[in-house]
């Protein structure tokens, strides 16, 4: 019994990472191939598409077609990277501060605070946009990197995580401190940035997750196509050019596999602390 | 005096925040609540006309019962389903990180990645009846019938099983082992041991569980968006699609009293939860 329940998971297992193993197998295949493996989705002939796990005639020819061939690709690279660098590094000057302050004094309406940066951090995006669009229109940052990266910048999410393992720290070790004469923002500096770093990693690390992903807001608030990030990218792309879609699905897919890889212990931490009660 | 000394550092730290926050997402949202009462194109004060509307508009109903009905199917699942995987995983004595990433896997897979997959997948043609064929099961339209709304599921299940997992994980991490040692002295057996420990244990994860899984429901638009656009087959027409579409319309008093009427239904659901978080303490 226990047998079964434990090859039973691993099947499960498997079928959640098929769609990774599918995209490499796709991206290193060759369009000949490609084509005749997903024909009838194409349109051509009758029959299924099938799918094999390794190609017959393995080639990095798709990879070559969209770095060389591609150059709207590189934009759209470097505009995911510029969204996602600038929301988190903004993030961390404005946010890290917010937290430990919230964390760790007591104020008038502390709670008051609290319970809006709650609220804003569950909003979908869609109850948001047309706030969002009002703001942008009124800074004239509609269409504009800065009006992507701004509103992120005061997301209220990562403020949420850091509290959270903020709050986790004894007391004790403030007050010692400030016996021995530390003022403030040199027990924020040496003692809550060190020992809280594993909540600053793990918003940073869901932050990146969330914003290499962005796509709502992009899609409302930019027009310039120069502009888009790599999210934009791929539903642009036709099926017909399969062989260079899978490529730039391996290619998007990659930082954020990378840091899912290094980073899954604090992800883990990150995502346990969401639920954890106040 | 200590007291106002404290507030006046917590001020410091705070304050950049709190300004930006107010500027970029407080403030506007004020302002959209005040627009929800005027109209868009006179600027008359209309009371609850726009309310009015939309609960009379055919798409705002047809868009709010999918999304509500999406949620009363997924969320039972999904919660139900990562129990399990969870409970099963607690007993696993190896490969249990490698089986955690596995099913975590899915939440960092940018959506445009999966786009391709998903097309390829669904498609009348594709590859799921395919499968489904080489067992002689008959294939459907997963695009353009009803079928759709299981386009939304799978989406979902698939990328926030191993949020749930996690968390679920967390909480039977928390049970103490000497409970189920001193049951299993008294001859109780597995499914008593679930029923009578680990059930009971974890009550209190349960509603936080069911809230976060309905607020990442909502991002399922973005798989449904890119796989099927604007106006995909009327089962899969969320919330999500119809707020987008008067977005792109600039039917501005619509969405004002859209976005209120969501985000308040959202606001009853977190007092809800602090209400809960607090009975725990």
């Amino acid at each position: 019994m226990k047998k079964i329940m434990s090859g039973l998971l691993w099947i499960l297992a498997l079928i959640f990472v098929f769609p990774v193993v599918f995209l490499f197998t796709g991206s290193i295949t060759g369009n000949l191939e490609l084509k005749e493996l997903i024909g009838p989705v194409l349109g051509n002939g009758g029959g299924y598409a099938s799918w094999k796990l390794f190609p017959m005639y393995p080639t990095l020819k798709s990879y070559v077609e969209l770095l060389i061939d591609t150059p709207g690709f590189f934009v759209m690279l470097w505009n995911s990277v510029r969204i996602v660098t600038g929301v988190l590094a903004g993030q961390l000057l404005v946010g890290v501060p917010a937290a430990w302050g919230l964390a760790r004094f007591r104020f008038p309406f502390r709670k008051t605070v609290f319970t809006i940066y709650i609220a804003l951090m569950m909003m979908p995006f869609q109850v948001m946009m047309l706030s969002n669009y009002l703001v942008l229109d009124r800074l004239g940052l509609l269409d504009t990197l800065a009006g992507i990266i701004l509103p992120a910048v005061f997301s209220t999410f990562p403020v949420f995580i850091m509290y959270r393992f903020f709050a986790g720290l004894p007391e004790a070790l403030m007050e010692s401190a400030r016996l021995d004469g530390a003022g403030e923002l040199m027990i924020f500096w040496k003692i809550g940035i060190p020992l809280g770093s594993p909540g600053v990693i793990s918003a940073m690390i869901l932050g990146f997750l969330e914003y290499w992903n962005l796509l709502e807001q992009p899609m409302a608030f930019l027009k310039t196509k120069e502009l888009w990030p790599l999210s934009l990218f791929l539903p642009g792309i036709s099926m017909e050019q399969a062989g260079a879609a899978f490529a730039a699905s391996a290619v998007v897919l990659f930082p954020a596999l990378m840091v899912f890889l290094a980073g899954q212990d604090y992800l883990e931490q990150g995502i346990i602390s969401t639920a954890v009660k106040e | 005096m200590r007291k106002r000394k404290e507030a006046v550092k917590a001020l410091f730290f705070i304050l950049p925040s709190f300004l930006g926050v107010c500027l970029f997402w407080v403030v506007p949202y004020l302002d959209v609540i005040r627009r929800s009462f005027f109209s868009a194109v006179s600027g008359e004060f209309t009371g609850i006309k726009n309310y009015q509307t939309i609960f009379g508009n055919q798409a705002f109903r047809l868009a709010a019962s999918n999304t509500l009905r999406f949620f009363c199917v997924c969320i039972p699942i999904l919660v139900a389903l990562s129990l399990l995987v969870a409970v099963l995983l607690s007993r696993e004595q190896r490969n249990l990180q490698l089986k955690k990433s596995l099913f975590l896997l899915p939440m960092a897979i940018p959506v445009a990645s999966v786009v391709l997959l998903w097309k390829l997948l669904f498609h009348s043609q594709g590859l799921l009846n395919h499968l489904l064929s080489l067992i002689s099961v008959k294939g459907v339209d997963w695009m353009n019938t009803k079928a759709s709304f299981g386009v939304l599921i799978i989406s979902y299940l698939w990328r926030n099983l191993g949020y749930d997992v996690v968390l679920w994980a967390a909480g039977i991490s928390g049970i103490p082992q000497s409970l189920y040692d001193a049951a299993k002295v008294d001859g109780a057996g597995e499914w008593m041991c679930f029923r009578k420990i680990t059930m009971p244990n974890l009550m209190g994860s349960l509603f936080t569980i069911v809230v976060l899984s309905l607020l990442n429901g909502f991002k399922v638009f973005r798989e449904a968006y890119l796989v099927a656009g604007d106006y995909p087959q009327q089962d899969m027409y969320l919330l999500q699609h119809l707020l987008n579409n008067w977005y792109r319309d600039l039917a501005l008093d619509k969405m004002a009293a859209a976005a209120v009427v969501t985000g308040m239904m959202i606001m009853l659901l977190i007092l809800a939860l602090q209400k809960a978080w607090a009975r725990e303490e």
